[in-house]
């Protein structure tokens, strides 16, 4: 997936359609996000200044969510349910399979997929039943 | 003495009148309904644990500490959260609580060091000992590897000790609205941020509210830790803004630990800024002159004396000028930084041992048009309300204030009230803070041209008059209705409304209609001004215009409304009430009243005389004629404060005795003779009046430095110069000043040490004082509507001078900077800067951050600029907390027509780039008989201010005859140019009152 490189006007033209909606933070910094694949840090001060909250406030959301990211993530961005559901069938293989195979992942607790569970997602994409192999296979397209 | 702790009952009162009764462990108490249980319990003298609750923030809830059982329900509800119902019986003690409460002491115990660095302090040791945990049995992974930091100057955060309750964080959003702190990240991995910055660079004004608040030594006073445990503590006033805030001084032996606010402080209650609650190191800084100092001539060196012979060689000089010179050719300054009782000395030895009413105050040059705009209107010179009343404010109306820098603490009261939805108007050059700061905003911003307020307020009164939106009902019952008949027609006329006067504040038209009818259809609408309102050629006029606005939306006499001056420095109301001006004696009553000075000459033994001595202005110019030759300042840096520094530096060299008292060495001492040794705030024992009319007591915490109290010193002169003047102590000054002055007459030290603090008007009638004035009927009986025609200031742009300068402060420095710039605040701003506009840099070529030279027609200096769009095009704006840049070298002489405050808001001048920074400054030397040019300018300016009605002339020679010198009125009538006086003087010199009042 490509993102725009950082750029402060293109960024007020997404807070200009953000900043008034119901709980503008939360939203502002997400639509930032999908725009340059993650919340640059001047992104902090113009979002606090169109929302009229203080840095702190927007820094405060910004690192409670783990969907939110201050970094851009890499070619191929995959995580693993390690929540309760996924565990009781097969997530631990799962993980310890992509580790013996060398493939960086990030552990996530739940998709909502629990009754297709082991749950994995590769770059977004969502997988019931996941596999070494349907993960790997995904990577590489 | 101890150490005073004032109780935390948990959570804030409940604002409901109607009351329950609950049964708590057996103890029946009645409290208001929506108390929680946790205060109810507090309130019935039950302590239940408690780590995140505290009264001065709304109940969170999240230690689970507080926990308590009702009968009839299940579980165990946190009694923060959990407000009383009637008949409820509640116990907060039992095996099951103490289970829960030792398992959450376990917890946060696993997860704290083992000793705090603030000891006794930290209440996360105190509640485990108080549910006994005996043991922690958890082990594993903790925060107490996290570095301090350190970064603050003031105060250090240690997260190690933090356990996150968010008080901090509650206390920076609730109390001081500044929003500065966060909880980052979640989970084990949340911890307490100011933004992922380090402290000093983050959103932090460093209140200390966020100090104040913390449980545990997360966040602690550097002094603390340096100095060690407080002792003993003294309740005292802030010696900073007219705010006037109740701190705790806690002492440690002699030695100052730190300063506390005080919740019971009726005008701070618990809160505090930067100023009052870290940068008071400057009291006993280094540089504090403590001894004595005399010279011959101010070319001379310094040499340290004994107070006998400093004194003696001042008197005799002043005896031997008033020989020479006649009677009236010293004077002196009172201050408005030192107490109601060094001041009311002051004016006493000038008006009883000197012989003449040549006495003023600091106030001259900030709210003098305060005092002459409301006493006209409504009878006294005084805001109308208390602190608290914006509280019960719709829409509040802001002028020329800038309260997020200049008093700090009531901003943060103002943004509580908009945040529980009052609306704000501001009226001001620039986009001050408060126009949008975190999450309040103004709902409409007049960004009107200096020099153009009294425009405003008439456009904004033609509306409301227009409109139909006059309170007719409150003009009736409790107006002068002549007056406002006629100004009833003044306002209406064409010229007034807003479309006309488009071009001259350019403020759109629309926006002014739109701001006059949510100010007029509020229920309850204020209005509060500072220095931007009087700091005018018409800074009189416009006061009026404030008060008639108020009048006629009947927004007076209750609270949520009325008219309120913030004052600039602690004790300006009070300096004022105690008699400072030349005109009045204390309590606001005018010289010429025989009836008056009959009072003090009773007790003073001496003959007051009848006649106005000089204001400041004046004494300058009359010391630069050679008739003014001796004056006295205390605790003032004229020199560098007033305007058009190069014409207070010739008229000071022309003295042949400056005396100074004041704690440091300044910029005007330099042309000093005798320098006395002022006490700091710390070492006096008197009161100051704050802006709301509070007098708060001041106390002593250590004693004075230079061996004498300020008073002792002036009494020491008045009797070298052959007048007999001395107190057992502060005490006895304040009861002469309640036995000569009926709105002090109920006040003493021992009553305020009863009550904490006294609003006056405090006397038979109200006994308990007074925190809403007018309440049924004003002052002076009917308020009275004054015309206030708009006159342009002659200070214009020009070619020559296209941009307006105007001045102002930050809240990190106060005033000349003497106590702030000795203090770590230098780290928040160590220089003044030239703020201007993208397009005016642009322009001339100006890059940010560049050496700019600033000229006027008066004088030019150096600044660095920063380009910013919070001036509008055409304005540029500075400060003057440091002597270097001398922003006074370019504010010229002129002044309110009616009271002569100076017009530092608005300066034409010209702003060029530099190539080198600030060097010496320079100074222009006018030519020429000065004091006949003030005269002449004077005059004119008063016959262009007073409303236009049938015999302008008679209100002309009847202002000139209450405030002018006998002297400067044989000067108008004998030698002033009668080709430069415009018509209306020239017929008020015709009437005998001119000559005599």
């Amino acid at each position: 997936m490509t993102y725009a490189s950082w750029s402060k006007d293109e960024a007020l033209l997404v807070l200009s359609q953000t900043r008034d909606k119901p709980g503008p933070v939360l939203i502002s910094l997400q639509a930032i996000q999908s725009v340059f694949g993650f919340v640059p840090t001047p992104a902090v001060a113009l979002i606090a200044e169109a929302c009229n909250v203080s840095r702190a406030e927007v820094h405060g959301v910004l690192t409670f969510y783990s969907d939110l990211r201050t970094f851009l993530l890499p070619a191929n961005h995959v995580r693993v349910c390690v929540a309760e559901a996924c565990q009781a069938v097969g997530s631990r293989e799962l993980v310890s399979g992509l580790k013996s195979q060398g493939v960086e992942f990030d552990k996530a607790f739940c998709f909502g997929n629990c009754a297709l569970g082991p749950s994995a997602t590769v770059n977004g994409k969502l997988q019931g039943r996941a596999s070494v192999d349907s993960v790997v296979k995904a990577i590489q397209g | 003495m101890s150490l005073l702790m004032e109780p935390d009952y948990g959570t804030p009162p409940s604002k409901r009148t109607d009351q329950v009764t609950v049964d708590i462990d057996g103890v029946s108490i009645t409290v208001p309904a929506e108390t929680s249980i946790l205060r109810a319990s507090k309130l019935a003298g039950i302590a239940i644990p408690k780590l995140c609750a505290t009264d001065r923030l709304k109940a969170f809830g999240s230690c689970r500490l507080c926990v308590v059982e009702i009968e009839g329900r299940n579980g165990t509800p946190s009694s923060c959260t959990t407000p009383v119902s009637e008949g409820m019986k509640v116990s907060t003690q039992s095996p099951r609580i103490d289970r829960v409460r030792q398992g959450v002491m376990e917890l946060y115990m696993s997860d704290h060091p083992k000793e705090c660095a603030v000891g006794d302090e930290c209440e996360v040791h105190e509640m485990a000992a108080r549910v006994g945990l005996k043991e922690v049995r958890y082990q594993g992974r903790t925060h107490l590897g996290i570095a301090k930091d350190e970064s603050n100057p003031y105060f250090t955060f240690d997260s190690t000790e933090c356990i996150v309750c968010n008080r901090c964080v509650r206390a920076c959003d609730e109390v001081q609205g500044t929003f500065a702190l966060t909880i980052e990240n979640r989970g084990f991995e949340a911890r307490v941020s100011s933004s992922g910055t380090s402290f000093i660079e983050s959103e932090c004004v460093s209140c200390g509210a966020c100090v104040q608040a913390c449980p545990t030594g997360a966040l602690t006073e550097k002094t603390l830790l340096t100095i060690g445990a407080p002792t003993r503590s003294v309740i005292t006033t802030c010696a900073y803004c007219g705010v006037g805030c109740s701190f705790k001084a806690e002492m440690r032996g002699d030695e100052l630990v730190r300063m506390v606010p005080l919740k019971a402080g009726g005008a701070n209650e618990g809160h505090s800024c930067v100023k009052g609650r870290f940068a008071w190191g400057y009291a006993t800084h280094g540089d504090r002159i403590t001894q004595p100092m005399v010279r011959e001539a101010i070319t001379d060196p310094w040499r340290k004396t004994t107070w006998e012979e400093a004194i003696g060689f001042a008197a005799s000089s002043l005896k031997r000028i008033q020989d020479t010179h006649g009677v009236t050719s010293i004077g002196g300054i009172t201050s408005s930084r030192c107490t109601n009782e060094e001041v009311y000395v002051v004016q006493k030895m000038i008006r009883a041992a000197f012989g003449n009413n040549n006495v003023d105050t600091c106030a001259r040059v900030c709210h003098s048009p305060t005092g002459y705009g409301l006493s006209q209107t409504f009878g006294t010179s005084a805001g109308t309300q208390d602190f608290e009343s914006v509280e019960h404010s719709d829409v509040i109306l802001l002028i020329g204030a800038n309260p997020t820098a200049a008093h700090p603490v009531f901003a943060s009261r103002m943004k509580q009230a908009m945040r529980k939805g009052a609306q704000l108007i501001v009226v001001d050059p620039r986009v001050i803070e408060i126009v949008k700061t975190p999450h309040v905003s103004a709902a409409h911003h007049l960004q009107l041209l200096p020099g153009t307020n009294v425009a405003i307020i008439n456009a904004l009164a033609h509306v409301i008059a227009e409109e139909g939106y006059i309170d007719r009902d409150f003009v009736n019952a409790r107006c002068d209705l002549e007056s406002f008949a006629a100004w009833e027609v003044f306002i209406r006329l064409p010229i007034n409304s807003p479309e006309a006067l488009e071009s001259v504040t350019r403020v759109p038209a629309e926006k002014v209609r739109e701001a006059a009818r949510l100010f007029a259809s509020a229920n309850n609408a204020a209005i509060y001004y500072g220095l931007g309102v009087t700091e005018h050629s018409q800074g009189s006029t416009m006061v009026m215009g404030i008060a008639n606005l108020a009048m006629a939306t009947g927004n007076i006499g209750r609270p949520g409304v009325g008219v309120n001056p913030l004052r600039g420095q602690n004790n300006v109301q009070g300096s004022c009430d105690m008699g400072s001006f030349p005109h009045e004696l204390p309590g606001y009553r005018h010289i010429s009243n025989p009836d008056t000075r009959e009072i003090f000459e009773k007790i003073w033994g001496r003959t007051i005389s009848a006649e106005p001595g000089l204001r400041i202005p004046n004494m300058f110019d009359s010391a630069l004629n050679g008739d003014f030759k001796g004056i006295y300042i205390q605790g003032e840096d004229i020199a560098q404060s007033d305007p058009n520094i190069s014409h207070v530096h010739a008229a000071l060299r022309a003295m042949e005795m400056v005396i100074v008292q004041d704690l440091f060495l300044n910029e005007t001492s330099k042309f000093a003779h005798v320098f006395l040794p002022g006490t700091s705030f710390l070492e006096k024992d008197g009161t100051f009046t704050n802006a709301e009319r509070r007098i708060n007591r001041v106390r002593p915490v250590m004693a004075s430095k230079t061996g004498k109290s300020e008073w002792e010193v002036t009494c020491d002169l008045a009797r070298a110069m052959g007048y007999e003047m001395g107190y057992a102590n502060g005490a006895a000054i304040m009861d002469e000043i309640a036995a000569t002055t009926p709105t002090f007459a109920g006040v003493s030290f021992s009553k305020l040490d009863e009550v904490g603090s006294l609003q006056w008007p405090c006397n038979e009638e109200q006994s308990d004082g007074t925190p809403v004035m007018h309440v049924d009927h004003f002052v002076r009986g009917l308020g009275r509507f004054m015309e206030t025609p708009f006159v342009p200031t002659d200070e214009k742009a020009s070619r020559k001078f296209p941009l307006l300068l105007t001045t102002g402060r930050i809240l990190s420095q106060y005033n000349v900077g003497a106590q702030t710039r000795r203090t770590a605040n230098v780290i928040w701003h160590s220089e003044d800067i030239l703020d201007i506009h993208e397009s005016d840099a642009q322009l001339r070529g100006i890059e940010d951050g560049s050496w700019v030279r600033l000229a006027s027609r008066v004088g030019d200096t150096i600044l660095k600029a920063r380009i910013t769009n919070e001036v509008p095009a055409g304005v540029v704006y500075t400060t003057f907390h440091f002597p270097e840049s001398g922003a006074n070298i370019i504010t010229t002489d002129y002044s309110d027509w009616a009271t002569n405050c100076p017009e530092y808001k608005v300066t034409a001048v010209e702003i060029s780039p530099s190539l080198q920074g600030p060097g010496s400054l320079h100074l222009q030397h006018s030519d020429g008989d000065v004091q006949l040019e003030s005269i002449v300018r004077m005059a004119n300016q008063i016959a262009a201010n007073v409303p236009a009605d049938a015999a302008p002339e008679i209100a002309i020679a009847h202002h000139i005859g209450q405030f002018w010198t006998p002297d400067m009125r044989r000067r108008l009538l004998e030698d002033a140019d009668r080709t430069k006086l415009s018509p209306l003087v020239l017929k008020a010199m015709e009437l005998e009152s001119t000559l005599t009042k």
